[in-house]
């Protein structure tokens, strides 16, 4: 009971939180104090002060008002990355599991093989292939991280043919494949929310590595990634660079991981109808 | 102890804590076994007689808890007593099978391996003496192959094997008091009428005190001499078998006699 | 055992023909050809020339004949020379891989050392303290960005407190210490990527281990151990721990392309010389050769794993490698 109450009330700060990110992410020109890429070169490297409340970087920009423009960034490539992931594993799920057999062995084979590569190895290699840009990230994270969705979907799909099948077999004339897909949607959307949310979380994670290292969200554009990839060289001179935009990071994910642990919960007893 | 009786149940309640209340699984037995007697209790499922044997060892899993009574073990109350005491009780002096032989023994060690750690936790003796030991009890469980056997996995065995196994385990510490829970329910026929004669076999050699657990009458009017009849948590009559079978008193025990009587 | 054996080593060699496919498929993503940076930025580079260097690395040939050529040459770690020093590349990585192997290695230690006792401990004492802070602290190492923690750790234990060294992974004056002092100072060196290498891993490992003993404790067998009147520990250290560890292995082998992967982050932080920083500096000057070999040669060390974590499972889980019994096999 007790802690029912406590696992909801986290999922409600959670959801609080993502949901004042995604404030940032609307309304970042009135929340921002300062213009993000504005030069400041009388301000390089202040201590967080009332008039910059997390203090500024190497060339005077005001750090809150990069970490609220990098928002934008961050959940867009999130959700989008995401949304890219969930097409081609409900794609890939459907065709293997709709027509098994040979094709599913296949297209399940190219699953193992995909997961056997380190996925940020994969991913690094192709931004080095195809140059690093917003979209290319997106696009790169969301072909690398279908693979669960499609075991999913594939599973909800195989459970699916069995019964449906018995029942099809009385009902002559009934076509299964609309009958699936009709049986599919209730019963794995679920799952695949779940993923997903989860994923946004690992999304925003890659992408900040990516910023990090330097082939991610180029500078000037602000990235929560790319602010560390300059806290790595202040560090010990300017501890509010490494500080705020980690933290943001880690709240965020942390958001979406409890999020999605709360749906997971949510749903699990109703599964076991 | 001084009237002959090893075991004295008095006022069992065990009960669960569920969303929808309690559950009064056990609400108030009262019952004995004496020594060298097969003692049975019989009831539906759901009666409560398989908690009130585990109740008697303390066995049983939250939500479920022992609310009061006594358990008295020829002059210990098992309820009473500490951790380490009614280990030592456990598995030598008062042994328990088990109704599922496939899900009681661990899959990841052999059998003999399970036989062995039944006797090294109660016995101070030398490995090659438990082993001898554990190769003794499985011949005398008639298992067709000891020495395979000892050298097994469970799931290698079948379910009758596996029922002779289990049997040989609780039997390895020479036991004063044996509870078996519905031991031949999950068997097919004909095995189970071939462990119930094993029973039978080493009732009368050992001169076992025995409590039997089942829902199928007829096996418990095979196996036991005095019987308890077991519905929603609490005893409805109790007397000797010949009296319950062929004079019962409550209609409840009537009715039960007749299902069993249609399927004969 | 050994069947078993020789029967996963076949399956995997479809995996292992679909990995050579998606690594060249990758390789020819890029526009344009790979020779390109080499030739387009210099001007004197002759038309001839640039046909020659072409035909060197085989790219006037139909698609299907590189890709017969590149199994070849996979197939015996011929992945070219470097483009940054003419080295071939196979020498490069070799060179690094055992840096990498040893602090993954590490880190696996370390997340199995912490990792399950703390799962055994929230299994058991489950609703406690213990088992809420080893959540919290589960889902922090889910979410935590590593190289922002290592930023963190760096900062403090190397800077601030100047405790640990925050690069590389010997000295300057390793060469004048003792044997146990060269030990000592690697050591110190490693325990800062170690530590952040095995964090997010610790926190799964623990939360999973958790999960699968409250399954396992209540299962029937444990019941019966109990009967037998085994003293609680063997019940939980024996026969729980041991069921519990069986998808644990399994997690282990997957988790192993994610720590493969993750050493490209703290290996470049920590400015050590291993095969993930190999490939971050490829990447950055564009150097096709190697960054095609390390991702090769990656995706074949998760292989690898995985075949390890099979085996390791099979010989755990008697269920897998002993056939079961017949209906009346054994009365």
């Amino acid at each position: 009971m007790m802690a029912e109450l406590i696992r909801n009330r986290m999922a409600a700060s959670a959801l609080a939180f993502i949901i004042l990110m995604l404030v940032f992410a609307a309304f970042a020109p009135a929340i921002a104090p300062y213009n993000p890429t504005e030069i400041d070169t009388k301000n390089i490297l202040t201590a967080p002060s009332k008039a910059h409340i997390f203090g500024t970087d190497t060339l005077g920009r005001d750090i809150f008002s990069r970490i609220v423009y990098g928002s934008r960034i961050s959940l867009s490539i999130g959700f989008i990355a995401v949304g890219i992931a969930v097409l081609i594993g409900i794609f890939f799920g459907s065709v293997a599991g709709y027509y098994g057999g040979r094709i599913d062995s296949i297209m399940m084979r190219f699953v193992d093989i995909m997961l056997c590569f380190p996925t940020f190895f994969l991913i690094l290699a192709v931004i080095a292939v195809l140059e690093p840009s917003i979209f290319n990230i997106m696009v790169v994270i969301g072909a690398t991280g279908w693979m669960g969705v499609a075991r999913l979907i594939r599973a909800e799909i195989l459970t699916l043919k069995e019964r449906e099948y018995v029942m099809a077999s009385k009902v002559m004339g009934a076509r299964p494949a609309w009958m699936i897909v009709r049986h599919l949607i209730p019963n794995a959307i679920g799952p695949v929310l779940v993923s997903a949310t989860l994923g946004v979380g690992g999304a925003i994670l890659v992408e900040s590595a990516l910023s990090f290292l330097g082939i991610g969200v180029q500078p000037p554009t602000p990235s929560w990634g790319n602010m560390l990839m300059d806290g790595k060289s202040t560090l010990g001179v300017a501890w509010w660079h490494t500080v705020f935009p980690g933290l943001f990071i880690l709240f965020t994910v942390l958001a979406y991981n409890l999020l999605g642990e709360a749906l997971r919960d949510f749903l699990e007893p109703r599964l076991r109808r | 102890m001084m009237d002959g009786t090893i075991l004295k149940v008095r006022d069992l309640k065990t009960h669960f804590q569920t969303d929808r209340g309690v559950v009064k699984a056990v609400d108030g037995v009262d019952f004995d076994v004496r020594t060298g007697e097969t003692f049975g209790i019989v009831g539906e499922s759901g009666s409560g007689k398989t908690l009130t044997a585990l109740s008697i060892l303390k066995l049983v899993a939250p939500p479920g808890r022992i609310v009061s009574g006594s358990v008295v073990f020829k002059s210990e109350d098992l309820l009473l007593l500490d951790a380490e005491r009614l280990r030592k009780i456990r598995g030598s002096k008062i042994s328990m099978v088990f109704q599922e032989p496939a899900s009681a023994f661990n899959p990841v060690f052999t059998i003999g391996y399970q036989i062995i750690e039944a006797v090294m936790a109660h016995q101070a003796v030398k490995m090659s003496k438990a082993r001898d030991l554990a190769m003794e009890f499985l011949k005398r469980a008639r298992i067709a192959d000891p020495a395979k056997a000892y050298h097994d996995y469970p799931h290698q065995l079948s379910g009758g094997a596996k029922q002779r196994a289990m049997i040989a385990m609780a039997l390895v510490n020479s036991p004063e008091l044996l509870i078996l829970d519905e031991p031949t329910t999950a068997l097919d026929v004909t095995i189970q009428s071939q462990i119930l004669d094993l029973l039978d076999e080493i009732r009368e050699r050992e001169r076992l005190s025995t409590l039997f657990i089942s829902h199928d009458f007829g096996v418990i009017a095979r196996m036991c001499d005095r019987v308890a009849v077991m519905r929603k948590g609490l005893i409805v009559e109790s007397g000797d078998k010949a009296q319950i079978l062929n004079d019962p008193k409550e209609e409840y025990t009537v009715s039960l006699l007749e299902s069993v009587k249609a399927l004969a | 055992m050994l069947r078993y054996i020789a029967k996963r080593l076949i399956g995997l060699i479809p995996v292992f023909l679909g990995i050579t496919l998606i690594s060249f498929f990758v390789i020819h993503l890029a526009p344009g050809k790979p020779t390109d940076i080499q030739t387009s930025l210099n001007p004197k580079v002759s038309y001839e020339a640039r046909l020659r260097l072409e035909k060197l690395y085989g790219l006037d040939k139909p698609v299907y004949v590189q890709y017969a050529d590149w199994l070849k040459r996979f197939a015996t770690f011929d992945f070219g020379r470097s483009y940054v020093d003419d080295r071939p590349v196979s020498q490069k990585v070799a060179e690094r891989i055992p840096i990498t192997i040893l602090i993954n290695v590490l880190s696996i230690g370390l997340i199995l050392a912490i990792g399950i006792p703390l799962g055994v401990i929230a299994a058991v004492k489950r609703g406690s303290l213990a088992d809420k802070s080893t959540t919290v602290f589960a889902f922090i190492g889910f979410s935590m960005p590593e190289f922002w923690l290592a930023l963190l750790l760096m900062s403090l234990f190397g800077i601030t407190l100047g405790w640990l060294p925050i690069s590389g992974i010997k000295s300057l004056d390793f060469e004048y210490f003792s044997l146990g002092g060269k030990v000592l100072d690697v050591a110190k060196h490693l325990i800062l990527p170690v530590a952040i290498s095995a964090f997010g891993g610790l926190a799964g490992i623990s939360r999973y281990t958790r999960t699968s003993m409250i399954g396992i404790i209540h299962q029937d067998y444990i019941r019966t151990a109990r009967a037998k009147g085994l003293k609680e520990s063997d019940v939980i250290y024996k026969h729980a721990l041991k069921n519990a560890m069986l998808p644990v292995i399994t997690i282990l082998g997957l988790s192993v392309p994610g720590l493969i992967g993750g050493s490209v982050i703290f290996e470049s932080i920590f400015a050590i010389p291993g095969m993930g920083r190999l490939f971050y500096e490829s990447v950055m000057s564009r150097d096709y050769p190697t960054i095609m070999g390390i991702l090769s040669i990656g995706a074949i060390l998760t292989l690898i794993g995985n075949l390890i974590a099979d085996i390791a499972y099979s010989y755990a889980d008697p269920r897998i490698s002993l056939p079961s019994a017949r209906e009346g096999a054994s009365e």
